[in-house]
Formats: structure tokens, sequence, C-alpha cells
């Protein structure tokens, strides 16, 4: 992936930083500049909205057959994860035994390398959840 | 001004990697080498963790037990000697994830295994001019030692961050002082994977010299003796070294216990006396008076004499995991899973 396009990202996707509409109080991400619930009402209201981190999962897969970037973790877990704040997010579920996941385990963010661009490439952080 | 620790935090990988799994590869007896070195396991980072991730989470959970905005800190230092990038430092990336950026600045440091200890004696420096409110200062490392290298068998991961500033203290840093030489006992030269060391070099003249001179200058400039203070923490190459140094200093092994982590964790470079002190900081209570002493080969030592301040039970200490929780949070790794977590194995292209 392009380093721009990873670079203006960098601020959410290490801080969990998405955006709550200002009429309804929703709270997405990754960030929207509409509420896809207000439409219109919405412009100019979403503010920056940073998550605690804090959720549980709600579902998760266990993947055999890993892209390259993931060839070393695999198997490895995705999950989708119910934020403390309402929002769903889907990550990966790192320091976790396969015999230990369970459907409501409550999870917290963590930052790890999630891929780069060859070994002279950029390397790319992000958020990914492991077990309280 | 009192200047010091206002916060700190830690962070271990939870591999770990015992000394006989590692000698039964290569024909060596590993239990043997554990008894030498009192190396009992040694930390392995995951295939996703480096020293940015682990400084990440180190400063996170610093920030997490005192509340400071983020914004406040003037300053980020990371030591290190495993620095992902050769250029682009560490520091950039731990102040965007903390939200400390950008009017700041920010720098790695070098000195072998004391790099995060001289990042510590700057901060205190640009707080007590007044120069920034906050500094953080870090020591992390990935530290790789050659397969089949005695050094295999206590190059771990792990690191510990400290936010140094004058008012709320936890612990009030009383002085330090340095002793430092040109002594050629390990290096790594550019490009090259792993380092090189010279042998017996690294006991007598080395390790065992500098943190005596350092440790000796400090007790003399603060008139004090080794029975002055409750706890004392030395580098810790292995389990053995800090034991011996302490004895040849008059401190006992009740005072250097609680800092003692290299028989759980291996050598975690710069890592090692931050977390080390951090080990302490969890059990410490106000009043009590802290000695530690770091080792860079190359060769240099940070002394440190440090009081805990009754601020301490003021601290959300849990709002982190201690080290305890740290080393006993562990899963055991075969050498095979081992060479491929830390990128021993010849891979194809497609797989880079
Ligand atoms: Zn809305």
């Amino acid at each position: 992936m392009a380093v721009a396009r990873f670079w203006r990202e960098n601020a959410s996707r290490y801080n969990l930083i998405g955006t709550k509409c200002g009429v309804c109080g929703r709270v997405y991400f990754p960030p929207r500049s509409v509420c896809p619930t207000c439409h219109r009402k919405s412009i100019g209201k979403m503010e920056p909205f940073k998550l605690k981190g804090e959720g549980e999962v709600l579902t998760y897969s266990i993947v055999h057959e890993a892209p390259s970037q993931l060839e070393m973790q695999k198997p490895y877990v995705i999950a989708i994860v119910q934020m403390d704040e309402g929002v769903r997010i889907t990550g990966q579920i790192i320091d976790v035994e396969l015999d230990e996941l369970k459907v409501g385990m409550k999870v917290r963010t963590t930052l790890r390398k999630v891929s780069d661009d060859g070994a002279a490439g950029v390397i790319h952080y992000g958020y990914k959840f492991m077990p309280v | 001004m009192d200047v010091g620790i206002v916060s700190y935090g830690a962070y271990i990988p939870r591999y770990r990697i015992v000394p006989q799994e590692i000698g039964k590869v290569w024909g060596t007896d590993g239990e043997a080498m554990s008894r030498n070195l009192y190396i009992l396991s040694k930390s392995v980072p995951g295939p996703d963790e480096d020293v940015i991730t682990i400084a990440v989470e180190a400063a996170r959970g610093t920030l997490r037990r005192c509340g400071v905005d983020p914004k406040r800190i003037g300053a980020i230092y990371v030591g290190s000697e495993s620095h992902p990038y050769a250029v682009k430092p560490t520091s950039t990336i731990v102040a965007e994830a903390i939200e400390a950026s950008p009017n700041m600045t920010a720098a790695d440091f070098e000195f072998a295994c004391k790099a995060g200890t001289a990042a510590i004696q700057c901060c205190l420096g640009l707080v007590g001019s007044g120069m920034i409110e906050y500094g953080m200062a870090i020591g992390a490392d990935t530290s790789q030692g050659a397969p089949g290298d005695a050094l295999e068998y206590s190059a771990s991961a792990g690191g510990a961050a400290y936010l140094i500033g004058s008012k709320n203290l936890i612990a009030k840093i009383e002085n330090t002082v340095s002793y430092t030489t040109d002594t050629p006992d390990f290096w790594r030269r550019e490009g090259q994977d792993y380092p090189s060391h010279g042998g017996r070099f690294t006991g007598e003249p080395a390790y065992f010299k500098h943190i005596t001179s350092a440790a000796k200058r400090l007790l003399e400039t603060m008139g004090t003796k080794p029975s002055d203070y409750d706890y004392a923490v030395f580098h810790q190459p292995n389990g053995k070294f800090p034991m011996r140094v302490a004895k040849q200093l008059g401190f006992t092994d009740q005072q250097i216990e609680a800092g003692l982590l290299t028989p759980f964790i291996g050598n975690t470079y710069s890592g090692a006396v931050p977390l080390g002190l951090a080990s302490v900081l969890d059990v410490a209570k106000p009043g009590q008076r802290i000695f530690a002493v770091a080792y860079g080969s190359g060769a240099g030592s940070d002394a440190f004499d440090i009081s805990i301040t009754d601020g301490i039970e003021e601290l959300d200490r849990s709002a982190a995991p201690s080290i305890r929780e740290l080393v006993e949070r562990k899963k055991f790794i075969d050498y095979a899973t081992y060479a491929k977590y830390k990128n021993k194995i010849k891979l194809k292209e497609a797989i880079e």
C-alpha cells in the first residue's frame, strides 16, 4: 500500500480515533465525514472521537490460509469486537491460545506491526486486540 | 527543584524459550549453560513485535497510571540497540502513538545496554533546567545473539518507560553520575545481523570495572553506604554478574532480589535496568531508597540514587500490568518456533 495513504491514517490507526455524530451521538470507526443515519444534518457536525480501546469479542474466525503478510502468524484469529462505545471493529486477536477463544471475552487494543513493504520498505503499525 | 519519576510502565513479550531447548539444537549442554548464566528462560518477541511496539506499550501504561496529558510531554527519547529502522526514529512513532506529537522534541539513543538510562539522564537535565515540563525516557530492545553463540542463551526482549518531571513525583532522583571509557568489549558493525564480543574481555575490565567505578563515585558523592539503601538494581546480562557485583560493592542478595529479572526473562539490554527498577517501584513504599547502576558496552555506567516519595501511594499502579504479572504471562516455545519468530530462517521472497 502507498506510504502516503498509510501515513495519513496513522493517527486513527494508532490511537483508534473515530468520529462521533454531533446530531445523534453515534460513534464511527474508521472515521466518517457524514453520519449514515443523519445524512445531511450531520455535515459539519462530525467530531473526532477517541475510543478507549476496550471491548468484547462478538464473533471470531480462525484463519488457516494467510495472506503473505500474516504467513508467519498462521493460524491466526480475526474477530469482530464490540467496543465499549458501541462501535464494532474487525481486527486480529493476538497473544491468545486458540482453545481459550470465547465469544464475550474481554479484549483491549495494543500496537503491533501490521505489514511492511519488504525488507527495505516502510513498516506499518496499527491496532490489534489482546485478551485483558 | 526536585526532579524525578512521575510514572512508569513496562512491557515484556509473552514468549519464552529455555536454555535446554537452545542447547539441544547446537549440541551444547543447555542445562550447564542455564546454571552457569543463572538464566532459567528468556523472553522472545512475537513476529509482529519490535522495539517500537514494546516502547509504545510501556509508554501507554505509564500514562494510564498517572493521567498526565501527553501534550505536556516536551521530549521523548528511546534508547535501544535494536531500533527497527537504521534511519527513521523510533521516538517519532512512539510520540504519535501516545498523542504527544507535534509540539515536542524526540530522538533515538544508542549506547548498548545503557541507552535507556542515558535517556533518563537527558530528561532529568531538560526538566531540571526548565526547558520542558515532562520528558519520557524509554529503554527497550529485541536483542539478537548469533545462532549457537553464548549470547543466544541470554539476548531477549522487553522495555520500560519513565515519565520524568518535577511535580507529583513518585520517586525523587537525588543524584546521578556516570563513568565512561573507550572499551571494545561488545560491538556490532552497521549492516551486521549479529553482534560480536570480546569473550573474557566482557567481564572484569568492562562490566565490573565500570559498574563499581560509577557506584563508588555515587556513594562518595552522596556520603552513603550500601546499607543505606533498601533496594539495589544492577545491569544484568545474566543472572550471575549482578549478584557478584553487588557482593563486591557490599550489597546483599536481599537488596537485589526485587530487581533481578534476568533469570526469568533473559537480558533485555536497554530494557534491563529500566525493567529491574520498575519491578522495585511495583513494591516500593514511601521513604525507601534505591541504588541503580546500568552498564552499556563500549563502555559506560550510569548510577542513580532514588528516594521513594509519598506520591507513590497516589499513583494508580494497578492501571498497568506489574512486572510480576508480565513475567508470569508466558508461553514456552521450541527452537523451531523461536527461529521462525526471530527471522532466523531463510525464506522465499514471496513470504517476505
Ligand atoms: Zn447521526
